[in-house]
């Protein structure tokens, strides 16, 4: 049997020549194409530290033990893809129109089963000792970010006012200012947005009130002045601009519950076991990923601290 | 107006470049200018190729229309284009979410199509662009005979709706969007009904003396 080496083939006994010649342009062409997408999303990885929009400096903040090590979620991205619908829908709506936003005079009033209720400014807000907090933000929409917040714990500003024995959940309600909010001339939520979060919940060392991020206060669009931030739940529970707390007896009426029962609940723990009507939960997608690769974990990571809150109950019929 | 053959040669070769236009705009954002996709590049590549579908699908059905209203006959020379360029976007909408929204995980995708009602619909819409697609060339027009494809091709009345429907069901509060197509739908549609109300009696006329 005469078997030739492969040398002896010549491409062009195979393949005519223009086929091959034109395959091999193609092939370069593919090459430089992928050499050069694959250093695109590189940049894309690479680009977390950068400018920010160079509003007020926060200073003597402290770093946090309870801050996770992933890398933050570049700053364009944390401030230009938001959820806060009182500017409108689209994730781009908020950057571009909650410049309006009315920020001075700005105070949170604190009430209801309280010893104590009072009203903060914004000003003594800024002035509690703030912590730096990098955590993952997970939307109920399936992305997820790291983001370096900055503010204090909840319990703080709560021990001031001293909860009454009748306070078993707390209310957060939200600026309306419709001469600067386009999105709250439709009826898409029960405006104002309202939020709320069990005592024992709240008082969690996780929860913070948060009044920065990236080393400066917070941009209009991320929920400035002061926000809440509450890392394993999805972002809505996070309520912005907060104007009033309420201690209560009764769990609140919460906006999206109100809204679609069906499909958002009071506690909104991050749970891939327990999906949304309408899409999974079992993965996300970090920002500025293209692909949902990542499982998302329940209580969205932070489990060893909160899952006690939850022990011995139904977690697909309290979602 | 008739134009020349050379200039609905051109106008469909630009027909053709501008259809494509999307595609390039997505494709360039994903291999070279990454702020023009945004922060969540994989959800704006499957928003942007649904709403293309839709698009082009709405622009297909005012072929008829445009064409009824214009008396010119050579817009019917566009639609075929026009239609598959809808399955084109179709099937690139479909592969965006099986690739960066799966990840090819068979077992979700399974799930979200039987569980998700408006995941069902959109599912159901791009399977009934199958056959349309499939008998667009002129040979399957001969083979299929001209009355039974046009009978397969009124598919499109569903496959519109559905579309529509997807998209409705998929919103999160703000019907505003979907609520437009379905309004631009409704006058596409509701045009062919009262335009086959109103030529209804010599309709019958044509078809009695074809079977005579
Ligand atoms: C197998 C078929 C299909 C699948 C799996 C599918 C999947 C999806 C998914 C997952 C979304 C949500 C995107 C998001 O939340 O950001 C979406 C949106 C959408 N789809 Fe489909 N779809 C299919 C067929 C279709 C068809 C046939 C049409 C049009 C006729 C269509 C039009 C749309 C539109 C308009 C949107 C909304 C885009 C926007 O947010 O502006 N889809 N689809």
């Amino acid at each position: 049997m005469l078997i030739r080496r492969p040398s002896d083939i010549s491409p062009s006994e195979i393949t005519p020549r223009r086929c091959y010649e034109g395959r091999r342009e193609f092939i370069k062409l593919a090459a430089a194409g992928s050499v050069l997408g694959a250093a695109g999303l590189f940049a894309r990885g690479a680009a977390a530290q950068e400018k920010t929009l160079g509003l007020q400096k926060l200073a003597s903040v402290a770093k946090s033990a309870l801050s996770t090590g992933e890398p933050p979620t570049a700053y364009k991205h944390v401030t230009s893809y938001n959820n806060y619908y009182e500017f409108g829908t689209e994730k781009d709506d908020p950057a571009r129109y909650a410049s309006r936003l009315k920020l001075r005079p700005w105070t949170v009033a604190v009430e209801g089963e309280v010893m104590k209720p009072r009203s903060f400014g914004i000003e003594e807000l800024l002035k509690f000792p703030l912590e730096e907090r990098v955590y993952r933000l997970r939307c109920v929409e399936a992305w997820s970010m790291v983001i370096p917040w900055i503010g204090f714990e909840f319990n703080r500003l709560a021990r001031l006012v001293e909860p009454t024995s009748k306070a078993k959940f707390v209310e957060f309600v939200t600026a309306l200012q419709p001469e600067t909010m386009p999105g709250v001339r439709l009826p898409v939520l029960d405006w104002p947005y309202v939020e709320g979060l069990r005592i024992d919940e709240a008082m969690h060392p996780l929860t913070i009130l948060c009044v920065g991020l990236y080393g400066e206060v917070l941009p209009n669009q991320n929920g400035a002045p002061v926000r809440l931030v509450v890392p394993w739940k999805y972002g809505f529970k996070s309520a912005k601009s907060i104007v009033r707390i309420r201690f209560v007896e009764r769990q609140p009426k919460i906006a999206w519950e109100k809204a679609n029962p069906s499909e958002y609940g009071f506690y909104s723990n991050v749970n891939p076991n327990v999906d949304h009507p309408r899409w999974s939960q079992s993965r996300e997608r970090r920002i500025p990923d293209f692909f949902a690769r990542r499982p998302t974990v329940i209580f969205n990571g932070y489990g060893e601290r909160v899952a006690g809150l939850y022990a011995g109950m139904d977690l697909k019929k309290l979602y | 107006m008739q134009p020349s053959p050379k200039t609905i040669a051109a106008l469909k070769a630009a027909v053709f470049a501008l259809a494509l236009v999307p595609l390039g705009e997505l494709a360039a954002g994903a291999l070279f200018f990454p702020d023009w996709l945004g922060a969540n590049p994989g959800e704006f590549i499957d928003r942007a190729t649904g709403r293309w579908t839709l698009r082009l699908l709405l622009i297909t059905l005012c072929v008829t229309p445009l064409r009824a209203i214009t008396g010119w006959n050579w817009l019917l020379r566009f639609r075929r284009m026009l239609g598959l360029f809808t399955f084109f976007y179709g099937v690139m909408h479909l592969s965006s979410y099986v690739t960066f929204r799966r990840v090819f995980d068979a077992e979700e995708i399974a799930r979200d199509i039987v569980e998700r009602p408006f995941m069902t619909v959109g599912f159901a819409a791009l399977v009934l662009m199958i056959p349309l697609a499939a008998t667009s060339t002129n040979a399957m027009v001969r083979r299929v005979g001209a009355r039974r494809w046009q009978m397969l091709h009124r598919l499109v009345y569903l496959i519109a709706p559905l579309g529509v429907l997807h998209y409705w069901f998929m919103v999160k509060r703000d019907i505003t969007q979907p609520a437009i197509y379905a309004a631009i739908l409704a006058v596409l549609l509701g045009y062919r009904i009262v335009a086959g109300l109103a030529a209804a009696p010599s309709a019958r006329k044509v078809s009695t003396g074809q079977t005579v």
